[in-house]
């Protein structure tokens, strides 16, 4: 019971971070309909830029922070700006491969500015493991995970009550009428991939922290494939839940069933749930069902 | 008084000429019609007084602006409404929530201004909002589905829902495509009755593009013919019913017998 208990709290612990990530993805494509294949290189990224700040310049963690943020947005600005803009109207395969090339690219700059070595930030948090009751978590797994929750509860209050979120939440429903009641779709697009990066690379930090970085890093944007459709592409609750799901069956099925087959079970894992899901509710769990009626 | 002209419209797709030559003028406080056979180009005129198709030569005014070249969320800002052929609503928000949205194109949605946008100010104008979405609520009839998702409403109730939602927006004019198409008649004349109590209440001009002939006849004060992409005729109903080329286009020409 205790192990499971232990396997389960990191689960979910790591699904809050995957949650996130999912965030950062699910912010494009809702608004601007563009799998955004890129989302694990802008992860890395924020990474690197946090690790120039604190190790390269010796900044101290909250300015770090701060320029992170900075620094995603723009990424995020100038990749809509420069780029997708210019693929608006093109066939989603074309703006498909646009972002896997993007991916490339991001990640070739980043071995050339970084190099390929492994990197790792300074110690942000007491190294001290949280007890919880019976419950031991790694430090930087728990922070993280408060990190990455505290995140999404401001994206999604901003998207219930701010104005922009709503302006958001409109241009995704139907971009025509959005135009028609004065919202400025075009700066909706940019602002989508703005909060788009800024969620992904505070992922980033999240699991540089926990794991160090290296250039694929954005490997892990991967995972967030079965996080984003097991909730609905274009739900938010759904890529949180998403996140909870992939992050615990991941554990569990690594706890149990790893030592019995000899391992590899725990990145599977999502994916077969993923399979199941789909099977059933071809929409994911909370994903738009257009209905048609005649 | 003019409160929308428009000058000598061209608009081509390739080679395929949708608007030649299109001049007319709108008054202040009228409703004024756009007929024509199908493909005669009346819906590309609202799309290009929206500023969602954009005129290869000539030039609109709204309100003492010349629009032609601005975009679209700029001109619903200026007071130009619209309501489509096809709803265009937000299908997963409640009608309460598409109302509140018509709004917002008096909000500023720049980024600084969503962040600096409290206090007092702030919720004197939401008191004022609020009182405006309960009055067009009661205007339009539509208190107990305040809270229902739209994607759930029958037709007739979107096609209100949506004219609650541009009027919500204030606007100085307000274009609706086809406001009764697909409605039975008990829909249709309270959709009638729906827009003769808001011109007459509001004093809103209202540019309307309907097959629907005898509710065309009724209700508007001046209409505009068009086919082929080219004005035919243009005056009140009397004039328009009697004109040559009108029966012409609508009904073919006589043969002359042998």
């Amino acid at each position: 019971m205790e192990f499971f208990l232990l396997l389960l709290t990191s689960g979910i612990a790591v699904g809050g971070v995957y949650a996130l990530i999912a965030l950062g993805f699910v912010l494009i494509y809702k608004a601007t309909s563009i799998i955004n294949f890129a989302t694990g290189e802008f992860m890395m990224i924020g990474a690197y830029i946090f690790y120039s700040c604190t190790v390269l310049a010796g900044w101290p963690a909250i300015p770090s922070f701060l320029i992170v943020m900075a620094g995603a947005g723009l990424l995020g600005l100038l990749v809509e700006k420069t780029i997708l803009r210019h693929m608006l109207g093109q066939p989603t395969i074309s703006i498909i491969m646009v972002t896997i090339g993007l991916s490339s690219i991001l990640m070739g700059l980043a071995e050339m500015i970084w190099s390929s070595q492994f990197k790792s930030f300074p110690a942000l948090f007491p190294r001290a493991p949280i007890i919880i009751g019976d419950l031991i978590i790694r430090s930087n797994l728990f922070w993280g995970f408060v990190v990455a929750m505290v995140t999404v509860a401001i994206f999604a209050l901003i998207f219930k009550y701010a104005k922009v979120g709503v302006a958001m939440r409109a241009t995704a429903g139907d971009q025509l009428a959005a135009f028609s009641m004065g919202i400025n779709v075009r700066s909706m697009f940019t602002l989508a991939w703005i909060f788009g990066s800024i969620a992904a690379s505070i992922g980033g930090l999240i699991v540089g922290n926990i794991g160090g970085v290296q250039p694929n890093l954005g490997g892990i944007g991967l995972k967030i494939f079965p996080v984003v459709i097991l909730g609905g592409l274009d739900s938010i609750g759904g890529a949180v839940l998403g996140g909870f799901i992939v992050g615990i069956v991941e554990n569990l099925a690594g706890g149990y069933l790893d030592p019995l087959v000899g391992g590899g079970v725990k990145n599977v894992a999502p994916f077969v749930v993923l399979v199941i899901i789909l099977m059933v509710r071809p929409y994911g769990l909370f994903g738009r069902k257009e209905i048609e009626r005649l | 008084m003019a409160i929308l002209e428009v000058n000598n419209l061209y608009l081509s797709f390739g080679g395929l000429q949708v608007l030649h030559d299109v001049s007319f003028s709108v008054n202040s406080g009228e409703i004024y019609a756009i007929i024509g056979p199908n493909g005669a180009g009346k819906t590309s005129i609202l799309n290009c007084l929206g500023g969602f198709y954009h005129q290869q030569k000539g030039e609109i005014f709204f309100d003492g602006n010349n629009i032609s070249h601005i975009s679209p969320d700029r001109r619903a800002a200026l007071g130009l409404a619209r309501t489509f052929q096809n709803i265009a609503l937000f299908r997963g928000m409640t009608v309460l929530d598409n109302i509140k949205l018509g709004a917002h194109a008096h909000l500023k949605t720049g980024l600084l201004g969503a962040a600096l946008y409290w206090g007092p100010a702030h919720r004197e104008e939401m008191a004022l909002r609020e009182e405006l979405e309960n009055e067009i609520i009661d205007f339009l009839e539509i208190e107990h589905i305040r809270k229902q998702p739209v994607g759930t409403l029958a037709y007739g109730l979107q096609k209100r829902v949506e004219l609650a939602r541009a009027l919500a927006m204030q606007p100085k004019i307000l274009l609706m495509d086809e406001p009764v198409a697909g409605m039975n008649a008990e829909e249709t004349e309270d959709m009638v009755r729906f827009i003769l109590d808001i011109q007459e209440e509001r004093d809103l001009t209202i540019v309307i593009i309907e097959h629907d002939m005898r509710m065309i006849m009724d209700i508007s004060d001046r209409i505009m013919v068009l086919n082929f992409g080219q004005k035919i005729a243009e005056g009140n109903p009397q004039e328009v019913q009697k004109h040559p080329e009108v029966l012409k286009a609508y009904l073919g020409e006589k043969r002359e017998p042998r």
